[in-house]
C-alpha cells in the first residue's frame, strides 16, 4: 500500500519544530510499525537527508522504549499494543498518517520523535521499591502471599513506564504510572513497612518533576498498552490520604 | 590451521580444589575483604543496567562502593532482560521431586554439553536459592498457589519442576526488582547513573582496567571516565547475526573493546538458537519475536509428511503429518532441549516439508491441547503469547497451528573469566550473558535468568572485594597518558566513519553480514562453509570501510552512528566466530559440525581433542591467539547426552 506519512521533526531540545510530509510506496501489511519507519529512513540516508530519530529496542512490546502518538493515540489505533508491536494492516491504502512524539510538560522533546522520560526513574528513586539489601532476604516460603493479591500485583507490575498514560493525558500527568508502582508494592506483605512513606516520596517526587495532576478523565487508562485500570489511581489516593491523615513514618501509626 | 596460532594454555583459572560441595565458602572465606570504611573511597564503574549489572550496581552501592552505572538505553530499566518471559530455575525442590544443588548442576553440566566449569555451574546451582528468597522480598511478584506458596512449573529439558516464573514476563519481573534497588541507591546518591551513554573504549593503565570512554548519545559529548575497578555486563552478542531475538539495540562493542585490549574472548562460536520463535514475514523483517518456550508444554510440533504439502494444515489429515519431535524423541518428545528441537526444525524444512513463506517454518499445534483442557485453560495459561502472535502474524492460533521457525536467542561465548569473573585484564570484571563461563555449549531454559543474577547479586560483589582489598591504587584521572590515548581513539574512529560518505547505509551492511553468519555459522556448520564465510566476511568488511554512508555529525543524538560503530565491531567479531567454529573440529550443544555428527544426525563430541575452553586472545584482525583452558569433570562424567 501506499501512505502519506506527516512526521514531526525537531533538530533538538531548542528547535521549534514542525510537520514534514514524506510519502511511502510499496508498504507490506505484515510490515510493523517502526519496520516501515525503518524502510523511510534507509531511503533518506541514501537521499542525503537525515533519517528520523525514534526511540525503539526490543520491538516486542516489553521494554517501553517506542513512544509514538500515531494520529494523535499514544502507540496508535490498536488497543493493548506497543507502537513496535503494531503492524499496517492495521492502515490501508492511501492513509495519511501524522506522527509525533509524547508531548507532556515533564517529557521534554531531545530530537524528532524522542524524548526524555528521566521523570519516571526519579519517581522511583523516591519510593518506589522494598528496602531489601541483597544478602538481607528471608526464605522466600516464610511469607506466603494470597493468590489474589500476587495476581493483582502482577497485573500492575506490568507496567512498561514508556509514557503512554503521560501523553494521553490532558493534564500531562503521570499519575497511572505511579499508581501502578504504588498498588504493586502495597498489596504485598513485603511491602507494608514503607507503604506510607512510599506514597508521599512518589507523589511529591511526581509533582516536582512538573507532571500534571489527575482528574480522572481516564485517558490514560485507554491508552496503556499493558491495560494497568483506572481504579489503581484510586488505591493510590487512598493510600495517599491515609499517609497523610496518619503522619506517615511515626511509630504506631 | 592458516587462521590462527595457538599461545600458551591458560594455567589457572583460581578456582578452588577439594570438595566442589564447599569449594565456594572456602574461597569466599580465602578471599580478602575491603574494610567499611575504605569502600567509599574506591568507584566501580559497572556498564550495563539488565540483571548483572543492575543488580551489581545495586549491591556494590549498598555494600557502600561509589558506584558509576552506564546503559545506552534511556532508563536502566529497559536493557534486554527485561523480555525474558520463561523463568528462573532455582534448586529449591519445594515440589519434592528430587530436585537439589546436585541435580541442578548436573543437569546444567549435562545440558552444557560437557563444555562449562563444573566449580562455576556448582557456585550456580548454589546461590540459585538465595536468588529468589532476594527476589520474593524485593516485592517480585511470582505466581502463587491457592495456599500462598510459589508456584513452579518445568521448562525445556528438565524433568523436575524448579522453574519460578512471573507469567511470561519474568525477566521483566525481576529486572523491575533490580532496577528498583539500584534507583534506591541512585536515590541516595550512591550511584551515579548514566542512561543513554555507551562505552566505546576501555582505559588501561600500567596493565589494570581503570576506565572506559564514554559517548553522551544525546549531546555526542565524549568522556574518559576513571575507576578502581570496571565492570562488563553488557550482555550478548547475537546481533552480530542482524536478525535474533535481542533487541536492536545490543552490541557487542564493550566486549570487543576490552577484547581489543587484550581480555581473551571465550567460545565465541556457541550460539544458542531458540526453536520457537516467529519465522520472518519479509524482506523488511528487521527483529525475531521469541513465543516463550513453555508453549511446548503443550503445543505439538510437526509438518506435512509429503514435501511441498502447500495445503492448509486443517486439510491435512493425523496420518499425513509428522510430529517429528515425538517421533525421534519418544522420551522427551516436544520437549527435548532447545539446540535439539531447533535442528530437527531446519531438518525437515531442509527436506521440502516446512510450511508458510519459503517454506522456512513448522508447526506449533494447541488443537489436541484444547480439546483436552477446553478453550479457557489454555487462554489462562498463554493468553498473551497467543494474542502476541496474532498481531503479528494476523492469524489467529486458536483455530490455525502457530507457525514457528529457530532463531538466534542467546550467545554461550564471551569474554573469557576466571572463578573469580575476572577477565584476563586485571580490574576487569565481567558478568552475566557478557561472559562465557557457565552454560557450556548450550544454554538451559531459564538459566539466564539464574546466572545474571548469581553474578550480580551474590558473585561478583563477593569476588570483586579480593581485587579491591590487595591494596591502593594510584590516584589517575583522565588526562593520563593512556587515558588520553584511547580517548583519541574513539575520536579518530567516529571521525573516520562519518568521512567516509559512501553509497550504502550501515543497516544494509549488517543485514547482509546476518545473512553470511545464518548461513555458514548458524545452526549448522561446515569446514567449507565457514572457509567462505570468512572470505566473504574480509570482503564486506572492507566494503564496509570504503562505502558505508552515516550521515550527520558527533555532535548529538545520531543513531546511525552508533548503528555503524556496533556493526563495525560486529565484522571482527563475525571473523573469530567464524575461526573458532572452524577450529572445533566436533560437535556439542548449540555448535553442530556437519561433518560430526552420530549415524543418526546427533551432535558427536570429541573430548579427547575438544574437552577445553577455547580462550582468543587479540593479536590484530584476523591473526587470534588460542589459549586452551582444559576442561576436568570429577563428578559429571561426559557422556553421550541422549534425549530418546
Amino acid at each position: 500500500m501506499n501512505l502519506t506519512l506527516r512526521i514531526w521533526r525537531q533538530k533538538g531540545p531548542e528547535d521549534k519544530g514542525q510537520m514534514v510530509t514524506y510519502p511511502v510506496q510499496d508498504v507490506s501489511p505484515d510490515m510493523s510499525f517502526l519496520e516501515m519507519l525503518d524502510v523511510l529512513n534507509e531511503r533518506l540516508i541514501l537521499d542525503g537527508e537525515e533519517p528520523v530519530a525514534f526511540d525503539h529496542d526490543c520491538r516486542e512490546g516489553i521494554c517501553g522504549m517506542c513512544s509514538l502518538m500515531i494520529n494523535g493515540e499514544a502507540h496508535g489505533p490498536q488497543r493493548g499494543t506497543t507502537a513496535c508491536q503494531l503492524h499496517m494492516r492495521q492502515f490501508s491504502d492511501g492513509d495519511t498518517i501524522d506522527i509525533e512524539p509524547w508531548r507532556a510538560r515533564a517529557f521534554p522533546v531531545v530530537k524528532d520523535l524522542v524524548v526524555n522520560r528521566n521523570a519516571f526513574d526519579q519517581i522511583i528513586a523516591a519510593g518506589g521499591y522494598i528496602t531489601a539489601p541483597t544478602g538481607s532476604a528471608p526464605e522466600a516460603h516464610s511469607t506466603p502471599v494470597a493468590k489474589a493479591d500476587a495476581d493483582a500485583a502482577f497485573s500492575s507490575a506490568a507496567c512498561i513506564a514508556c509514557g503512554a498514560c503521560v501523553a494521553a493525558c490532558p493534564n500531562g500527568s503521570g499519575m497511572l504510572f505511579t499508581a501502578a508502582k504504588i498498588t504493586q508494592l502495597s498489596l504485598l506483605p513485603q511491602g507494608q513497612p514503607e507503604r506510607y512513606t512510599r506514597v508521599i516520596g512518589m507523589v511529591d517526587a511526581h509533582d516536582e518533576a512538573g507532571f500534571g495532576g489527575c482528574t480522572n478523565i481516564g485517558e490514560c487508562a485507554a491508552a496503556c498498552p499493558k491495560g494497568i485500570p483506572l481504579n489503581t489511581i484510586g488505591r493510590l489516593n487512598r493510600d495517599y490520604l491515609k499517609a497523610t491523615s496518619k503522619r506517615a513514618g511515626t511509630p504506631g501509626s | 590451521m592458516d587462521l590462527f596460532t595457538t599461545g600458551d594454555p591458560i594455567a589457572d583459572t583460581k578456582a578452588p580444589d577439594g570438595p566442589i560441595e564447599t569449594r565456594w565458602d572456602r574461597h569466599r572465606f580465602a578471599m580478602k575483604l575491603v574494610n567499611p570504611a575504605n569502600r567509599r573511597k574506591l568507584t566501580v564503574i559497572v556498564v550495563g543496567t539488565g540483571l548483572a549489572g543492575g543488580s551489581a550496581a545495586a549491591t556494590l552501592a549498598e555494600q557502600g562502593y561509589h558506584v558509576k552505572s552506564y546503559c545506552y538505553q534511556d532508563s536502566p530499566r529497559r536493557a534486554h532482560s527485561i523480555a525474558a518471559q520463561g523463568g528462573i530455575n532455582a534448586a529449591k525442590n519445594y515440589r519434592n521431586d528430587g530436585d537439589s544443588v546436585h541435580r541442578l548442576f548436573y543437569d546444567t553440566v549435562k545440558g552444557g554439553d560437557f563444555r562449562s566449569r563444573e566449580s562455576n555451574v556448582h557456585r550456580l546451582a548454589e546461590v540459585s536459592v538465595n536468588i529468589i528468597d532476594q527476589c520474593v522480598a524485593q516485592g517480585v511478584p511470582f505466581a502463587r498457589e491457592y495456599g500462598g506458596l510459589l508456584d513452579t512449573r518445568s521448562f525445556g529439558g528438565a524433568q523436575v519442576q524448579r522453574t519460578f516464573y512471573a507469567r511470561g514476563q519474568t525477566g521483566q519481573q525481576l529486572l523491575l526488582g533490580a532496577y528498583q534497588a539500584l534507583e534506591r541507591q541512585i536515590g541516595l546518591g550512591n550511584v551515579e547513573m548514566n542512561a543513554r551513554h555507551e562505552m566505546l573504549e576501555l582505559v588501561i593503565v600500567e596493565g589494570r582496567a581503570r576506565g572506559i570512554v564514554v559517548r553522551d548519545l544525546v549531546t555526542g559529548e565524549i568522556s574518559t571516565e576513571m575507576a578502581d575497578a570496571v565492570v562488563l555486563a553488557s550482555g550478548g552478542y547475537g546481533n552480530v547475526f542482524y536478525l535474533s531475538t535481542n533487541a536492536k539495540g545490543c552490541n557487542v562493542t564493550a566486549s570487543w573493546r576490552a577484547h581489543r585490549k587484550g581480555a581473551y574472548f571465550a567460545n565465541p562460536c556457541y550460539t544458542q538458537i531458540h526453536p520457537t520463535c516467529i519465522p520472518v514475514s519479509g524482506d523488511h523483517q528487521s527483529k525475531l519475536t521469541l513465543m516463550s518456550e513453555s508453549l511446548r508444554n503443550d503445543g505439538r510440533v510437526w509438518v506435512p509428511k509429503a514435501k511441498g504439502d502447500a495445503r492448509s494444515p486443517k486439510d491435512i489429515g493425523e496420518d499425513e503429518r509428522d510430529y517429528y519431535l515425538e517421533r525421534i524423541y519418544p522420551s522427551f518428545g516436544n520437549l527435548v532441549p532447545r539446540d535439539i528441537a531447533s535442528r530437527a526444525a531446519k531438518n525437515v524444512c531442509d527436506e521440502g516439508r516446512g510450511v508458510g513463506p519459503g517454506g522456512l517454518g513448522v508447526y506449533l499445534d494447541f488443537a489436541d491441547a484444547i480439546g483436552r483442557l477446553g478453550r479457557k485453560a489454555i487462554e489462562a495459561k498463554y493468553g498473551n503469547l497467543f494474542e502476541m502472535y496474532e498481531r503479528i502474524t494476523g492469524e489467529d492460533p486458536y483455530e490455525v497451528p502457530m507457525r514457528i521457525y529457530p532463531a538466534v536467542h542467546y550467545t554461550m561465548g564471551g569474554l573469557w573469566v576466571d572463578y573469580d569473573l575476572q577477565s584476563t585484564i586485571p580490574g576487569l570484571f565481567v558478568i552475566g550473558e557478557a561472559n562465557f563461563s557457565d552454560h557450556g555449549a548450550n544454554r538451559l531454559g531459564a538459566s539466564a535468568l539464574m546466572q545474571g543474577l548469581a553474578d550480580g547479586y551474590f558473585v561478583l560483589p563477593n569476588t570483586i572485594a579480593n581485587y579491591l582489598a590487595a591494596g591502593a591504587l594510584d590516584k589517575v584521572d583522565a588526562s593520563h597518558p593512556e587515558a588520553v590515548a584511547a580517548r583519541t581513539e574513539v575520536e579518530e574512529r567516529l571521525q573516520r566513519l562519518l568521512a567516509i560518505n559512501g553509497d550504502r547505509t550501515v543497516d544494509s551492511f549488517h543485514r547482509e553480514l546476518g545473512q553470511i553468519m545464518w548461513e555458514h555459522c548458524g545452526m549448522e556448520r561446515s569446514e567449507a562453509g565457514l572457509r567462505k564465510a570468512i572470505d566473504e566476511i574480509r570482503t564486506l568488511r572492507d566494503e564496509f570501510w570504503q562505502r558505508v554512508r552515516v550521515p550527520g555529525d558527533g555532535e548529538g543524538l545520531n543513531q546511525s552512528l552508533e548503528k555503524a560503530g556496533r556493526v563495525a565491531d560486529f565484522f571482527e567479531l563475525a571473523e573469530l566466530m567464524c575461526i573458532d567454529a572452524l577450529h572445533r573440529e566436533e560437535s556439542c550443544g548449540g555448535h553442530f559440525r556437519a561433518e560430526y555428527q552420530t549415524p543418526d544426525g546427533e551432535a558427536q563430541r570429541d573430548d579427547d581433542r575438544f574437552s577445553y575452553v577455547a580462550a582468543w586472545e587479540y593479536a590484530g584482525t584476523g591473526q587470534p591467539v588460542l589459549h586452551k583452558e582444559d576442561l576436568t569433570f570429577e563428578y559429571v562424567h561426559p557422556t553421550q547426552r541422549s534425549y530418546k
